[in-house]
């Protein structure tokens, strides 16, 4: 119905007024906002008019859309992502064909400049965008339509925010992010992968809120989510400063929880939330889980954190299970072999040298 | 004959053996930090936090002593000065070429130093210094991983991995280790087959006498 506000749409859905005071909260914590700031939240979530949100998805394995819908139960906010008028969004949507692309340009032509884009997935560019095209427009020109004429544009997951793993090296279809295909419009990036729905409900909250979007650091990722390192805030990290270390899948250390540094996690070069607000309504995250972080949420994750369960990267130009140490071991092996050689040599060349000068001593 | 000549002052001494110590300290602590060899045995030990803390201490003080060995480049003696290190003439090379080949026995003429480096010594601390500088930049920039977004961030390094990633810095930080380590062997070997030879260039470095043989 038009002209409801959001909190009478959810009245009506059956969440009470305790459960959406203590939504605004939750969101009021993960933008690291005083509690100060609770009711203003709350105001603007009862009373402003909705903006209209279209969800476009590219190359990408739909894990955005999955982390969108996978809450158990109806949450709060799971309600505020869909009250918000979700006008488009390809795999869920019910009109198709003709239908479902008029749905599209009705968006961009009602509401120009008014809507919210969020974009899943990277844009080809190669071979003319060739690569990704949905009913006959390619990706880039799809997104420069669309995301130029928004509002603004959020990029879900890491493909959509740096490539991700489309644009893995050899990285055979061109992809690139939003920002890099459509240059010049406003992007929050929420890697991730997927990316935590919470991180984009708050970001929605805080544009509701104050107006305007989230700080952003040079990765155009809002502080408030990518501001902390995993590693400072995990929950294993006291048996890191310890010095506990899970040595082998299911050893003794893993089945006690110590810390998966050893096994290739990236947490220490990752700098997301998930520690602090988890996945699936705060039910778990990778490390909790016993696996170490990948750093998903890095540009180029795919080719610059692998080997994933390894600390250091191979070394480049060498067989692929070549370590730094084992050259860094043939290095020294080699100068100690180089030594003794020397050593060994340099002696015969001492005793040749008394032997032609005789009893004269050392004449340089 | 030989004669007593004054060529190591005290700072060039005291921030190489200040070196000694870090470069020690930091490759063992650093290799433990790569791939920690000591497992505590309960929550309450501290390995990995004492090991990062002695590595960042000693980080410091290595980045403390090369940076006044390098202002002792601009003032100090002529055997310490930039100029001695910063030298290539046609010369230069044909001596470099001629030093390399007395270390492989190819001939007999000892490398010639008129007192301070060699031009084999030369090059090779040139390129060791450019090595701990490289140190000291990958260094701070993955320590700098600790402290997002803030000065120290900003200022020592944080931009480098931008540039490249986290893990390739890491990755070189840790191989260049290695390479320093290859020098050191080289180094402590070589200055002791030149005591033998030549006499008093390891305790040189303690009293910065150097014994010189009158021709």
């Amino acid at each position: 119905m038009e002209g409801d506000s959001l909190f009478d749409k959810l009245s009506r859905r059956g969440v009470s007024r305790r459960d959406f005071i203590k939504f605004c909260s939750a969101m009021a914590a993960t933008l690291a906002l005083p509690s100060s700031l609770i009711p203003r939240i709350a105001e603007a979530l009862e009373k402003k008019q909705k903006p209209v949100l279209v969800w476009l998805e590219y190359q990408d394995c739909a894990g955005d859309t999955e982390a969108l819908l996978r809450a158990s139960k109806p949450t709060v906010g799971e309600l505020v992502l869909d009250i918000l008028s979700v006008d488009y969004h390809e795999t869920i949507m019910a009109p198709a064909g003709t239908q479902a692309e008029k749905s599209l340009t009705d968006v961009v032509k009602n509401h120009k400049g008014k809507y919210i884009a969020v974009v899943e997935g990277s844009i080809p560019l190669k071979d003319g965008g060739v690569y990704c095209c949905i009913g006959g427009k390619t990706a880039k020109d799809l997104a420069k339509e669309v995301c130029g004429n928004a509002l603004a544009t959020i990029a879900v997951g890491t493909c959509a925010a740096y490539g991700g793993i489309p644009a893995a090296r050899p990285n055979p279809t061109g992809a690139v992010s939003v920002k890099e295909a459509v240059p010049g419009i406003t992007v929050v990036n929420l890697p991730g992968c997927p990316m935590n729905v919470e991180n984009l409900t708050a970001t929605v909250v805080y544009y509701l809120t104050f107006g305007s979007l989230p700080a952003l650091d040079r990765l155009g990722r809002p502080y408030f989510a990518h501001g902390k390192r995993i590693h400072d805030n995990c929950e294993r990290r006291s048996h890191f400063d310890a010095g506990q270390f899970v040595r082998k899948w299911g050893d003794e250390g893993h089945r006690r929880g110590w810390c998966l540094y050893e096994m290739g996690c990236k947490g220490p070069e990752a700098y997301m939330n998930c520690p602090v607000i988890k996945y699936n309504e705060g039910t778990s995250w990778p490390v909790q889980a016993g696996h170490g972080c990948l750093g998903c949420a890095t540009p180029n994750f795919w080719d610059v954190n692998t080997p994933f369960y390894r600390r250091l990267p191979h070394v480049p130009g060498f067989g692929v299970e070549t370590t730094a140490d084992k050259i860094g071991v043939g290095i020294a092996a080699v100068a100690a072999a180089g030594v003794a050689a020397h050593a060994v040599a340099h002696a015969v060349r001492k005793k040749e040298s008394k032997e032609e000068t005789g009893t004269q001593g050392d004449k340089k | 004959m030989q004669r007593r000549l004054y060529v190591w002052e005290f700072p060039v001494r005291l921030t190489h053996w200040i070196t000694v110590v870090c470069i020690a300290g930091l490759s063992i602590t650093g290799f433990y930090i790569g791939s920690p060899f000591i497992h505590a045995t309960s929550a309450d030990q501290y390995v990995m936090g004492w090991m990062r803390f002695i590595h960042f201490v000693a980080a410091y003080l290595l980045t403390a002593s090369v940076l006044v060995r390098t202002y002792w480049s601009f003032v100090g003696n002529e055997y310490a000065h930039i100029r001695e290190f910063f030298y290539f003439t046609p010369q230069r090379f044909v001596d470099l070429a001629g030093d390399l080949r007395y270390y492989i026995f190819m001939n007999k003429n000892q490398p010639r130093s008129a007192g301070g480096h060699s031009a084999l010594a030369s090059i090779v601390y040139l390129g060791v210094w450019i090595l701990l500088f490289v140190e000291i930049f990958t260094g701070f920039a993955l320590y700098s991983q600790s402290h997002y977004g803030g000065a120290l961030w900003t200022l020592m390094g944080g931009w480098l991995l931008f540039l490249f990633s986290a893990q390739t810095v890491r990755l070189y930080h840790h191989l260049i280790m290695w390479v320093i380590i290859f020098f050191i062997i080289e180094h402590v070997y070589i200055s002791w087959i030149t005591r033998e030879e030549r006499g008093g260039f390891v305790d040189s470095m303690i009293s910065g006498y150097r014994m010189l043989k009158e021709r």
